[in-house]
């Protein structure tokens, strides 16, 4: 990889080792909220199945859903939505409030940035520990899943990898905002209620695009979340899930790209904030 | 270089400038063209009021602030080239403390440590060494959270000696301390000096100044207006003694002429003269004499206090 540096004052060599002190940092402040964290990540999957899966479910698989949901039970069709909505979660989480506290409240980052680490280093490590968080978040999920017997197949575990893909390209992006927002003004708050949440509701999750009008279906196509729901549900039911190959590696593509974007966005950003 | 005695620069700046565009288009004009030149082994202070410009020096000291002109050289090598460098040799002691509040006091000091790739056995070791050196030893365990202004202050000096650096920033390392603290952290300032690392403070108390500094200069409105030790700038700029004669407020003025001329310099403040004499209480006598009654009069000696009266025409602390 060829590291294009703009900042002068980040231009000499690399500190080897930057990007993963940050991270080991960030995992040790994780453990003062793990146990938390963690209960949270069993206990959410076990109340969603519980009344979507199974309640709900079962009036859905009764009545006339089974067939719009090209037969498969409503329970295997939501699961992978759920795991990957709870992926999202996990990283929009991460990288909001306790990123942008680093810079405004704590400026955390400010003291990081006096020691060689520099900037994008942080980046990298902030969006890093943002990936084991949701990893571990996925692997929980993926487990309950199976207890429920709603994991699918033997490529089921795909799901965590689309899933983490879908919640870093995301993240990767709120910290790239992190990084300019100089109050935070509610600005978090539009973002969950009028981006996060919309984009859970209609992005293919609970039912198929398709029973979305024709004209606001493009608020789908641009949803990272129906792009890794997509993947996931392909991961889960195989052909069942009714996504023909040439999408898949569509879906794959826009969400590497919103990370590779958002990963040298938040890098500049980073560098701006920190060095000026 | 090399010859015994010559002591190498540490810090040299030549017309160093910095200025930040704000919103709207304007310029700030933080640092506007200063000279500097420090030795290894120097305690030097840039001493000036708030907005002089300290700041902004001491973040393009410290590699995180690109100069906007002007030449910098620190520990001989440019910063917007060897930042990294130059960065793993320098100790931080922020404005403001930036601390893990949520960690505890040594598992900030073993995180630091990590950023300057210590080995993690060497990060605790070096941490319990620190607690140490810092009187923070009882309060190894707690949070951060938890701990007084002065402490928090003294766990940010202890974090900044994390990688034995050369040379140790401290920007206003004891403003918003009570006078105990202060003298607490002065005494681990001192130390630090004696053991030959090079400090550079920036502060707006002359008392500070005058305790902790070989060398410094008087920084205002984003230029250098002196430099020299504490006792050459007295010297320089002010009188051996100053008569300090208290009046109700208001009532100064009328006695402003009557002393006109007994003294070299008269400063008037709200409810004071200044005057600035080599003999404090012959001047008081001559003053008695001319049938001035203040409410208090006081012999001082001069501090750079009044060195900064002259230099600016104003206070140190508004
Ligand atoms: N990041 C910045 N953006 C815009 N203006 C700044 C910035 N930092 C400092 N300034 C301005 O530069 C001037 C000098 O500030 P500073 O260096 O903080 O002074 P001091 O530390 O002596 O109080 C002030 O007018 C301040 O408002
Ligand atoms: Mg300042």
């Amino acid at each position: 990889m060829t590291v294009h540096d703009t900042s002068p004052a980040t231009a000499a060599s690399r500190w080897p080792g930057g990007t993963r002190a940050v991270v080991e940092y960030l995992v040790l402040g994780w453990r003062r909220y793990l146990v938390s964290s963690l209960s949270e990540a069993v206990g959410a999957p076990l109340l969603y199945l519980l009344a979507l899966g199974l309640g709900l479910g079962a009036l859905v698989d009764r009545g006339s859903g089974g067939g719009a949901l090209g037969g498969v039970g409503y329970l295997d069709y939501i699961a992978p939505a759920l795991l990957t909505a709870a992926a999202l979660q996990v990283g929009v989480g991460e990288s909001a409030y306790p990123a942008y506290s680093r810079f405004k409240w704590t400026r955390v980052f400010l003291g990081i940035s006096a020691t060689p680490v520099s900037p994008r280093q942080i980046a990298d490590g902030q969006l890093l520990f943002v990936a084991l968080r949701v990893v571990t978040g996925a692997v929980l999920y993926y487990l309950v899943l199976l207890a429920f017997g709603a994991a699918g197949g033997g490529w089921g575990p795909l799901m965590v990898v689309s899933g983490t893909l879908t919640a870093c390209g995301c993240a990767a992006w709120i910290l790239a905002l992190d990084s300019v927002l100089t109050s935070e003004g509610g600005v978090f708050n539009v973002l969950f209620r009028f981006v996060i949440v919309p984009m859970t509701l209609f992005s293919g999750s609970f039912f198929p695009v398709d029973r979305i009008p024709a004209a606001l279906r493009w608020v789908a196509w641009v949803s990272p979340l129906w792009h890794g729901n997509e993947l996931a549900r392909t991961a889960a039911l195989g052909g069942a899930a009714g996504v023909p190959a040439a999408r898949l590696l569509l879906h794959a593509v826009v969400l590497l790209a919103l990370l590779g974007t958002g990963v040298a966005v938040a890098r500049r950003g980073f560098d701006r904030r920190l060095l000026r | 270089m090399g010859r015994p005695g010559d002591r190498p620069s540490v810090i040299t700046a030549r017309g160093l400038r910095k200025s930040f565009e704000v919103k709207g288009g304007a310029t700030v004009e933080a640092v506007r063209g200063i000279d500097l030149e420090v030795p290894a082994g120097q305690a030097f202070g840039f001493l000036g009021p708030n907005g002089a410009g300290k700041s902004s020096t001491m973040r393009m000291i410290a590699c995180v602030s690109p100069r906007t002109s002007g030449e910098l050289r620190i520990l001989g090598r440019d910063p917007a080239v060897d930042g990294v460098a130059i960065r793993a040799r320098l100790g931080v002691v922020p404005q403001q403390d930036n601390l893990d509040e949520e960690l505890s006091v040594r598992e900030n000091l073993f995180v630091y440590g990590r950023y300057f790739g210590l080995p993690r056995a060497r990060c605790w070791q070096r941490a319990d060494e620190l607690l140490e050196f810092a009187q923070l030893t009882e309060k190894s365990g707690a949070k951060v959270e938890n701990l007084s202004g002065g402490m928090k202050r003294r766990l940010t000096i202890a974090r900044s000696l994390m990688n034995e650096p050369e040379v140790l920033l401290l920007d206003e390392p004891t403003t918003g301390l009570d006078p105990q603290a202060r003298h607490v952290l002065w005494d681990r300032l001192f130390r630090l000096k004696q053991q030959g690392v090079t400090l550079i403070l920036t502060t707006h108390y002359m008392d500070e100044a005058e305790q902790l500094c070989d060398r410094l200069v008087v920084m205002d409105g984003g230029v250098l207006v002196a430099e020299g030790s504490p006792a050459e700038l007295i010297a320089g700029y002010s009188t051996r003694e100053v008569l300090e004669l208290r009046f109700v407020p208001g009532e100064q003025t009328a006695a402003e002429p009557l002393v006109a001329g007994l003294v070299e310099r008269v400063e008037t403040l709200p409810d004071r003269l200044l005057l600035y004499t080599p003999d404090g209480d012959r001047t008081l006598a001559e003053v008695t004499e001319r049938g001035v009654r203040p409410v208090s009069a006081l012999v001082r000696r001069s501090t750079l206090e009044d060195v900064f009266l002259h230099l600016t025409g104003r206070s140190l602390v508004d």
